[in-house]
């Protein structure tokens, strides 16, 4: 009776947004009289941060502080349509119809500066702070804020814009599969240390170490949160948990936590990851979506490295106490 | 502990901007730690009724007869909704991009395929007495045969699921019970093989174990509309689905969510929307359908379960010369979103890897259980658990490092897809040589030295011109309707700018892969679209 150390390896890729596409989100943004903006979606944050990323997106488009933008989501009433939050679609859908909203509402923002400044809307830039001015001539300058005033009240112009962002449908062949799924992947590999009990069938995952490349991370908090819940997420489905323990029988289902088991705060690994970032050519300043994909490597490194353990193959999800104990009798115990 | 590698990629990316890349607190933060930010059951409305459903115990069987007059009787109850009081009581979800039959009811009519499937709607002045109603209702079934696994449910003689897939398998392309791929010639890459490995494994359904469970209230307002304040994941999904289901014009209907505890794939089925709504339509008051977590945990949909079966050939060289997977999504009794599932794992097979010969056959079964869903990786989680693990597995076998043999079989820009498409803006041997760095795993330095930017295309860019005898069948998405107006294509895509590639040498380490030649060489334009589509 021991406790047997070992380690495992995955390594994945992962698909951005619906695949086979017929997917579309819209986004409307515009301005108030004193240059503030609102965008509105009827995108859902599920807590990923979908109203924080879109806002950082719009505020680097328009070239205004992220202050100034405001996200609205979701009245059906009022945010035009969105297929929805799932799918890792919501930064490089919704994020690229943001864009399209922002860059149409900073052409009238730029044209109605070009007329208060007296000079050509392609010869103005703006500073990020709020403020547009000449190239070149900073002292030439004028601020957001004025602007919208101009905009609305002397000149007769909506500061606003209408962005939609679709993948087409796809055909898929029903002979050979050919189809064009979607257009960026993001990828990971990840390495799990584990201890595994061979008197009472239990798992611990020491550490993990991880590499996921995800596009340009659009805001790094953001990103650290998906990727360590979701590596919580793919060691506790790695491990702990099913609604039918005895699948395809749908006897002793938990109804509760009580009997739904997951890895609570002490049983939660030390991580150490490292973010890459291969830009999408497609995405949102590149961003692609670490939102789903950064479960997926952990199940397979887990059953990978309790097999360097113990010398036993965990086949079936998830690998509970009972099926090491199981797989250790039939093996008549520890081989390596 | 987080750490950016900026310097791997740094001439793709152009790191000189304000907003992009700053970790700005969330404009919601606040709200959400004092406890202000208010999710759809946070909406408080005078005079709110309760609904609860009586749900199905047994997994198949028909209803003979349901007798509410002891629930009618009991004070409090306000209205009994029945499978009759559903205007249009037959969808499916992805009817909403044409993608399926109408196989599901929003209450049972006469027949019941699921433990848990609900049968009849309480609406009453709190939730206890909805409860108490619920256990009131007596329900005479006649227990039918039931199937629940995947394989026994495609067998010759099972029980059948779903009238609207009489095969228990949705259909593709009302051509075959199952998705296929096909790129070279696997069995040829078997015989050439050094060694092959043929494993199956299973995944268990697990949930998504939201901290906020699914539910709307729904409430009339003006001009004979009504408000719905959801925790859905999917606004316009759930109000073009309420919208279907109980037969009313789109804009009679407010949705309004955006704020959600917690979904992971589990809040797009429109479990609650459209029996909130009906109940306010019947009752003329504002209506609440919340799942409690037994209800979550069992009657709602959990990640579905799916079994692999990987057959491998691989050379003691490391390469791998032909992967074949059989595949069964549980969908459970109706097909929800699993029919999907299959085509986005369909395209994610042989997983990340160069291989020039693989085959896959994916199928969409029902069985009697709670229909599946969605789940964080969709249609990708459980085969690359099988893959990665296979992958494990055939690197032991051959005496190769598991890192190096990902490396030497990872895909490169430029190489060809098992779906036919070029791989681009590839990245897996760079997270490879990372993960390894960090985790303190020796790999050899000619595998540190290798790129996803070098040494792909060429002739592993060759696509087999081999494809399988052609069915003859007419073309049967030809004389279909078109899509719905709410997803056609209404301005032209953003094409993805071509991706800066340096021009691929030839690959030394990974040699190229054979691709396979047959004398089927034709070639056609498919017009099928993405399966059976219907109005």
């Amino acid at each position: 009776m021991a406790k047997h150390r070992g380690r495992g390896v995955a390594s994945i890729n992962y698909p951005i947004g619906m695949n086979l596409g017929g997917d579309p989100s819209q986004a409307l943004v515009h301005s108030n009289p004193d240059g503030k903006f609102t965008v509105a979606l009827s995108s859902i944050d599920l807590g990923q941060g979908m109203k924080s990323v879109t806002r950082q997106i719009a505020a680097e488009t328009l070239g205004v502080p992220v202050a100034d933008v405001y996200v609205d989501t979701a009245d059906s009433d009022t945010g035009p349509h969105c297929m929805g939050s799932f799918a890792s679609r919501g930064t490089h859908r919704v994020g690229n119809a943001v864009i399209a909203a922002a860059k149409e509402a900073r052409g009238v923002m730029l044209e109605a500066a070009a007329e208060e400044l007296e000079v050509n809307a392609e010869d103005l830039e703006t500073d990020g702070k709020g403020n547009i001015h000449v190239r070149g001539a900073p002292q030439r300058s004028i601020s957001v804020a004025d602007v919208a005033i101009a905009a609305q009240f002397r000149q007769g112009k909506t500061i606003s814009g209408r962005g939609i962002f679709l993948i087409p449908l796809s055909d898929v062949d029903p002979e050979t599969g050919e189809m064009t799924p979607v257009s960026c992947y993001a990828h990971a590999c990840l390495v799990a240390d584990v201890e595994v009990d061979d008197e009472t069938g239990e798992v611990t995952v020491l550490e993990m170490n991880s590499a996921y490349e995800l596009g340009r991370a659009l805001n790094p908090k953001l990103v650290e949160q998906q990727l360590v819940g979701g590596a919580w997420m793919g060691m506790s489905h790695a491990l702990y948990e099913t609604t039918e323990p005895h699948y395809p029988s749908r006897e002793n289902g938990a109804v509760d936590f009580n009997e739904y088991l997951m890895p609570g705060p002490g049983d939660i690994a030390r991580h150490n990851i490292a973010v890459l970032e291969r830009p999408a050519p497609d995405g949102p300043f590149g961003g692609k979506g670490p939102g789903e994909m950064c479960a997926n490597p952990v199940l397979p490194a887990v059953a990978n490295a309790v097999f360097d353990a113990i010398g036993v193959r965990i086949n079936d999800l998830p690998i509970s106490p009972e099926r090491i104990l199981r797989a250790l009798k039939t093996r008549d115990g520890i081989s390596h | 502990m987080l750490e950016f590698r900026k310097e791997i990629f740094a001439d793709e990316r152009d790191d000189n901007l304000n907003e992009i890349g700053q970790p700005t607190q969330r404009q919601d933060m606040l709200g959400h730690v004092t406890g202000r930010t208010r999710f759809f059951d946070d909406h408080a409305f005078e005079g709110l009724l309760h609904l609860k459903v009586v749900r199905s115990p047994h997994h198949h069987a028909r209803i003979r007869g349901i007798d509410t007059s002891a629930a009618e009787r009991i004070a409090g109850v306000r209205r009994i909704i029945r499978a009759a009081d559903v205007p249009h009581n037959l969808n499916t979800l992805l009817s909403l991009i044409g993608f399926g039959r109408d196989d599901e009811p929003a209450l049972a009519e006469d027949t019941v395929r699921y433990v848990g499937e609900p049968i009849v709607a309480i609406v009453a002045d709190s939730e206890a007495t909805a409860y108490e109603a619920v256990n009131a209702v007596r329900v005479d079934y006649e227990v039918l045969p039931h199937v629940l696994d995947v394989e026994e449910a495609l067998a010759p003689g099972a029980p059948q699921v779903n009238p609207a897939y009489p095969g228990n398998a949705f259909e593709y392309h009302d051509l075959y019970n199952h998705q296929k791929l096909r790129f070279g010639d696997v069995e040829k890459g078997f015989a050439q093989a050094d060694y092959v490995l043929d494993e199956r494994y299973q995944m268990s359904p697990i949930e998504h174990a939201p901290t906020e469970t699914n539910g709307s209230i729904a409430a009339p307002e003006t001009n004979d509309r009504f408000v719905v304040h959801t925790s859905t994941q999917a606004l316009f999904f759930s109000l073009g689905t309420s919208a279907k289901l109980l037969d009313l014009p789109s804009n009679r209907l407010h949705f309004i969510g955006g704020t959600v505890g917690g979904g992971f794939g589990g809040k797009v089925d429109t479990l609650t929307e459209p029996l909130s709504i009906l109940g306010a339509m019947l009752t003329g008051a504002p209506v609440r359908y919340v799942l409690n977590r037994e209800e979550e945990m069992q009657a709602g949909p959990p990640r579905g379960a799916e079994r692999w079966y990987v057959k491998d050939g691989v050379m003691n060289d490391g390469r791998i010369v032909a992967r074949q997977l059989r595949g069964y999504f549980d969908a459970g009794a109706y097909t929800r979103l699993s029919s999907y599932a299959v085509h986005k794992c369909t395209a994610h097979i042989p997983g990340p890897y160069t291989i020039p010969n693989v085959s896959s056959d994916v199928f969409c079964v029902f069985t009697h259980r709670t229909p599946a869903t969605a789940m964080r990786g969709f249609g990708v989680t459980g085969v690359d658990f099988a893959l990665e693990c296979q992958m494990d597995k055939l690197a032991r076998a051959i005496g190769m490092d598991a890192i190096e043999f990902r490396i030497l079989n990872a895909y490169r820009d430029g190489d060809m897809k098992a779906h036919r498409r070029e791989a681009k803006n590839c990245a897996l041997i760079e997270c490879c040589q990372v993960a390894a760095e960090k985790a303190n795993w020796p790999i050899r330095d000619e595998f540190k030295q290798m790129s996803s930017m070098t040494g792909g295309g060429g002739e592993r860019a060759i696509m087999p011109v081999n494809a399988p005898a052609r069915y003859d069948a007419p073309q049967p998405a030809a004389a279909q309707p078109p899509l719905q107006p709410a997803v056609a294509p209404s301005a032209p895509p953003p094409q993805p700018a071509p991706a800066a590639q340096p021009a691929p040498p030839p690959a030394q380490p990974a040699p190229p892969p054979q691709p396979a030649q047959t004398d089927q060489k034709r070639t056609y334009r498919f017009s099928s679209v993405v399966g059976t589509r219907r109005r």
